[in-house]
């Protein structure tokens, strides 16, 4: 390892740019969007109608169970055959709000399970129903319940988005392993990527600890 | 038996109407042939030893628990079931509660709200009232019971005695048609039930209709209009608070006084 090796690094900025843009808004769209889907998964797995419910939880169960490697095949080389063509960052993007909005879900559900019954009770004593019961007062309390858990499923998110290179997505991951590959200095190229991961979680957690520290005393 | 049933026709006056309520859960039996009427501007106490269904009654009454059998009748609107017998469906349900009002033992206040928010959050989303003029009657229901200084804090930040004060505040200001009280005071802290039965007293010297669950035998004598005692999911005396208190009639409630040490 020497100072070139970095110089090199600098030199292919523009490959790196690409990768941080990509890695920064899949992981921003599918972190925000999955927590939405599952937001309104949740609910479902309450409902009364027994089939919504057993197909939540069938979704859920074979997202938790299935390697997320194996997904994004579904969907990048599995789905053409069906005719739902998807470009490769849609693909991933969509591989990624799928995956994890299930794990959301699941997260969410068990913080709605949670919630001390006599507060959902005082909803309906007070006449709040269905959506407007979700919306005033079990949602907020869920969203913020579950803070430490969602904050996870982001790294979590951070980590599976490495993945996508091997759909061909430019990413952190991907846009180094391309330099690595044409100047053969792998160590200081793979380092250099994993201290921008870390850079990204220490971000995640910095924003999920401001919300924490805010919720704490709103979730009884 | 039949002193106890409903003995007149229900008047103008009659805020509530229970008749023959009933409701197990499994085998349990824990409420039989309920029937009473209240008055308006009645205070009624539930007493009876814990386990005898006094809790259960009250759920019953804005149908947080289905009865099994029976009626009741708020202002002569049956609860649970439209106009052409059947069951009312959600919306129709939650109008009917938010004429209602609760109070929970553990204050079940919503604690991502703020004191106020608390307060408005019924009136405002569930009657659908105008923001403003909810806001200025919740401004005034919290001065009522003493907290105009802690609008903006979230329930957290305040002693047991606070939160059920907010809790009754909160009841207000859907300008309940009755107001129920699930021992109010059970959680505090001796030191704070005062201050929230003071705010209850000043209620019922208001007029307001209150059904209490309670176990502080001397509020319950001064406060009611009468005492209902239950033993073992059914109504065994119906009667004043003097009567009641000083020249109980059955076993169950001479006993029953002499285990809460009251005298």
């Amino acid at each position: 390892m020497n100072l070139t090796d970095f110089q090199i690094i600098y030199d292919e900025r523009e490959t790196i740019y690409q990768g941080i843009e990509a890695t920064l808004s899949l992981v921003f769209i599918s972190g925000v969007v999955s927590v939405f889907v599952g937001l309104v998964l949740t609910p479902l797995f309450f409902s009364k109608v027994s089939w919504l419910r057993k197909a939540v939880e069938w979704l859920c169960s074979a997202m938790r169970c299935s390697p997320f490697l194996l997904f994004v095949y579904v969907i990048y080389f599995g789905l053409p055959s069906y005719g739902i063509n998807f470009d490769k960052y849609t693909s991933g993007l969509v591989a990624l709000i799928v995956y994890h909005s299930a794990y959301m879900a699941i997260i969410l559900r068990s913080a709605w399970v949670d919630i001390p019954a006599d507060i959902l009770e005082a909803g309906t004593a007070y006449g709040f129903r269905g959506a407007a019961m979700i919306r005033r007062i079990i949602g907020p309390l869920l969203l913020m319940r579950s803070i430490p858990m969602v904050g996870n499923q982001w790294i979590q998110i951070i980590k599976d988005s490495a993945y996508l290179g091997i759909i061909s997505v430019v990413d952190i991951t991907a846009a180094f392993n391309s330099i690595q590959s044409i100047y053969f200095n792998p160590f200081v190229c793979f380092i250099v990527a994993g201290l921008m991961y870390w850079l990204l979680c220490l971000l995640i957690e910095f924003i999920v600890n401001g919300v924490a520290h805010y919720a704490r005393e709103r979730i009884a | 038996m039949n002193a106890i049933a409903n003995p007149k026709p229900a008047t103008t006056d009659t805020v509530l109407r229970v008749q023959g309520i009933s409701k197990s859960f499994g085998d349990n039996h824990v409420l039989k042939d309920i029937s009473f009427d209240m008055q308006k501007g009645e205070v009624v106490s539930l007493l009876g030893p814990s386990g005898c269904g006094k809790s259960t009654l009250l759920r019953c009454i804005n149908w947080l628990e289905e009865p099994d059998a029976g009626h009741i009748r708020l202002n002569s609107e049956r609860m649970g079931y439209a106009g052409s017998g059947a069951k009312m469906n959600d919306t129709q349900l939650s109008q009917m509660r938010s004429r209602i009002g609760m109070v929970f033992q553990h204050f079940a206040l919503w604690p991502h709200m703020t004191v106020l928010e608390n307060v408005m959050a019924s009136p405002v989303h569930v009657q659908k009232r105008d923001r403003k003029e909810v806001e200025n009657e919740a401004r005034a229901v919290l001065k009522r019971v003493g907290l105009e200084d802690k609008m903006d804090m979230l329930p957290s930040r305040l002693s047991g005695g606070q939160k059920q004060r907010v809790g009754i505040a909160r009841a207000l200001a859907m300008k309940p048609e009755i107001l129920l009280f699930d021992e109010p005071t059970s959680a505090l802290d001796p030191m704070l039930v005062g201050e929230v039965l003071e705010v209850m007293r000043d209620l019922a010297a208001d007029g307001a209709t209150m059904v209490i669950v309670t176990h502080e035998m001397k509020f319950a004598r001064q406060v009611s209009s009468r005492i209902i005692f239950m033993d073992s999911g059914h109504i065994i005396e119906n009667r004043s608070p003097e009567d009641f208190f000083d020249h109980p009639q059955t076993d169950k409630a001479k006993t029953f006084l002499h285990s809460v040490q009251y005298k």
